[in-house]
């Protein structure tokens, strides 16, 4: 007499994202889908750099000096092998711009990442604890933010020299992210803080707390979930800084050590060579910088808008 | 008021004495200052000697307070690269970089300010919405790339400016100005286009943001019933208070302005107190560091707190909250 009934199949992942408001929004937004191609073409660039490269330019015996200094393949005098030229050295733009990309993207993703830790931790505390703990937390928020972040991440930068001067290539890498994220957490802090304050007066949290889940518990596993929407957002556009002050600070000579040029090593490179004509040595990873960032930049504003419920 | 203006002087002090605490640390604990004075060779007397001259032998707070006091006289010792006062060089480059952030200022303000107004005004327009994409564009780009277009663009393809220094400077009574000639007015143009970019960008799209706040409140509209003219809403009404938090940001962003001179500093030679810095860095020059920490916090903290004070004076609602609040 029992009539069983079919078990309703819970929509698979894809399909829920098919079905989602973000992917309906991103359909019909050509922006963010452009921006999401070039993007998505760049990462690929960067990741597979070392199968789909033309040359290896950190390979001594491929190189030619024979070859140094050649224009752009449709410019005169530049030759097919060398789409995009060469430097100095006789490496490959085309391929010096996929490793330097990979290394970008590296640090900035790393450094975003450990802020992301840093800032989410502290301002889940901040907002949890309240009291002396927040007032000390936001003191110390309000003073990094009273200082432009590349300022902070050049101290840090310097400190990071000063302390280990015959560093090893590993350890430049960790502080250059290190002093990077260290300039970026404080976003995560207030946001997360402001979350988690509203968050934890609400009933679920209540609820959790009178059952007797203890407090770290409910901090990671009912409070983070609920304020984490907010901060993805952020950390999408966090990631073009990033790479912008990574790209900065190797600029400026302090970045990424010589031996594994980033984009902004090969434009510091190419400047010298300005002046005698060879523009593309410096112009091409300036252009790849900017299509990085401006297509991270684009898709972040608009996850913004997409998961901004007044906009809707 | 005063309870306001005491405890903002004492955030100011605590800030200030912790940036000295960390340039202090600097000294401290990167680099023997003993080992470079009198080299690898020196024996234990000899060491120990200079140690007490040099008063390191003194307990902790004590070399402290001794830190703070020197710095507040302006004494850093002399640069590790250059052997030279700390202090004469800072003074000798602070010129430079005051001339180049203000200049940089003015182009974003005298820019910034009249498209915004525009972008907001006509908004859907064609010219408008490039105006916006530039925006968007300029504050995308780094400043380094700003800089390196422009020495392509005009000192290398068009040859129209020179692209690095600051060309013949006049000399009144120890600062150093480029204001003077017209050689320093060439040199000026592509650092301080290069250095306004970012700020003009900013500066468009606050404008734009709060005239159309603004240009949506009620009194705009009554404003409009009453029969104005177009002029007198949008001059009269509308852009006077859009400026209150213009003036607040572009106050904020001269601190700004001062940092990523090093940037901009870098990339065109200009002598200032950046390419100072950035070069301290590279070598690992503390004293340069530590000098150039204390002023930059120093420039950071006075801003801040000025603007903070002209809010206060600006803006009766504060004043009016705290009164309804002592009540």
């Amino acid at each position: 007499m029992s009539t069983v009934l079919a078990p309703v199949k819970a929509p698979s992942r894809w399909a829920r994202l098919a079905d989602s408001d973000l992917w309906y929004s991103f359909r019909h937004s050509p922006t963010a889908i452009v921006a999401a191609l070039i993007a998505l073409l760049c990462v690929v660039c960067a990741v597979f750099a070392h199968w789909i490269a033309p040359h290896n330019p950190f390979d001594l015996a491929t190189l030619d000096l024979l070859d140094a200094r050649l224009p752009p393949a449709w410019v005169e005098g530049g030759s097919s092998k060398y789409l995009l030229g060469t430097d100095d050295q006789g490496r490959d733009i085309l391929s010096a711009l996929m490793y330097g990309s990979r290394i970008s993207l590296f640090v900035g993703l790393a450094s975003v990442a450990l802020s992301m830790l840093i800032g989410v931790g502290l301002g889940l505390l901040s907002g949890f604890a309240g009291g002396s703990v927040d007032a000390f937390i936001m003191r110390v928020c309000d003073v990094m933010l009273s200082f432009p972040s590349i300022l902070v991440a050049l101290l840090i930068d310097g400190l990071g020299r000063a302390l280990f001067p015959n560093a090893h290539e590993s350890l430049a890498f960790s502080v250059l992210v290190f002093a990077i994220a260290l300039t970026g957490w404080v976003q995560y802090a207030r946001t997360v803080r402001g979350s988690t304050m509203v968050e934890r007066n609400k009933e679920y949290v209540q609820a959790a707390r009178v059952i007797g889940v203890a407090p770290l518990r409910v901090m990671f596993r009912h409070v983070l979930p609920n304020v984490l929407g907010p901060v993805l957002v952020l950390a999408t556009i966090q990631i073009a800084g990033a790479i912008i002050t990574e790209a900065t600070l190797s600029f400026l000579g302090v970045g990424v050590p010589p031996t594994s040029p980033s984009l902004g090593t090969l434009i510091r490179i190419g400047q010298d060579f300005l002046f005698s004509g060879e523009w593309w040595i410096t112009v091409f990873p300036g252009l790849m910088l900017v299509l990085i960032a401006l297509s991270v930049n684009l898709l972040g504003d608009w996850l913004r808008d997409a998961l901004n419920p007044r906009l809707r | 008021m005063l309870a306001f203006v005491l405890r903002r002087l004492i955030q100011a002090v605590v800030v200030m004495l912790t940036v000295a605490f960390i340039a202090f640390m600097l000294f401290q604990y990167v680099g023997d200052p003993v080992t470079n004075l009198l080299g690898q060779d020196a024996t234990v007397e000899q060491r120990e000697q200079l140690r007490i001259d040099l008063g390191l032998d003194a307990p902790f707070p004590v070399q402290f307070a001794r830190f703070v006091g020197n710095a507040l006289r302006g004494e850093f010792g002399l640069s590790l690269r250059q052997g030279r006062k700390v202090s004469t060089l800072v003074v000798e480059r602070f010129p430079a970089t005051i001339e180049l952030a203000l200049s940089a200022a003015v182009i974003a303000l005298l820019l910034g300010v009249p498209l915004g107004v525009y972008t907001a005004l006509r908004r859907g327009s064609v010219g408008s919405q490039v105006w916006m994409t530039l925006s968007l564009v300029g504050v995308s780009l780094p400043t380094f790339l700003i800089g390196i277009l422009l020495i392509l663009l005009f000192a290398v393809i068009f040859k129209w400016l020179p692209s690095f220094g600051r060309g013949d400077v006049v000399s009144i009574g120890g600062w150093t100005t480029g204001f003077l000639s017209l050689d320093g007015w060439k040199h000026l143009v592509l650092p301080a286009v290069t250095l306004s970019v970012f700020q003009l960008a900013l500066i468009l799209r606050l404008v734009r943001a709060e005239m159309l706040e603004v240009l949506r409140t009620d009194y705009i509209k009554f404003a409009r019933a009453r029969g104005l003219t177009d002029r007198a809403v949008y001059f009269g009404h509308a852009l006077k208070n859009t400026l209150v938090p213009v003036i607040t940001i572009t106050g904020l962003q001269l601190g700004q302005l001062i940092a990523f001179a090093i940037i901009t500093e870098t990339v065109f030679q200009w002598p200032g107190m950046g390419l100072l810095f950035i070069q301290a860095v590279q070598f690992a020059d503390i004293p340069v560091m530590a000098a150039y920490l204390c002023l930059i916090a120093l420039i950071f903290v006075l801003i801040n707190l000025s603007v903070d004070l002209l809010y206060f004076a600006v803006d009766p609602r504060l004043r009016i909250e705290r009164v309804a609040a002592a009540h």
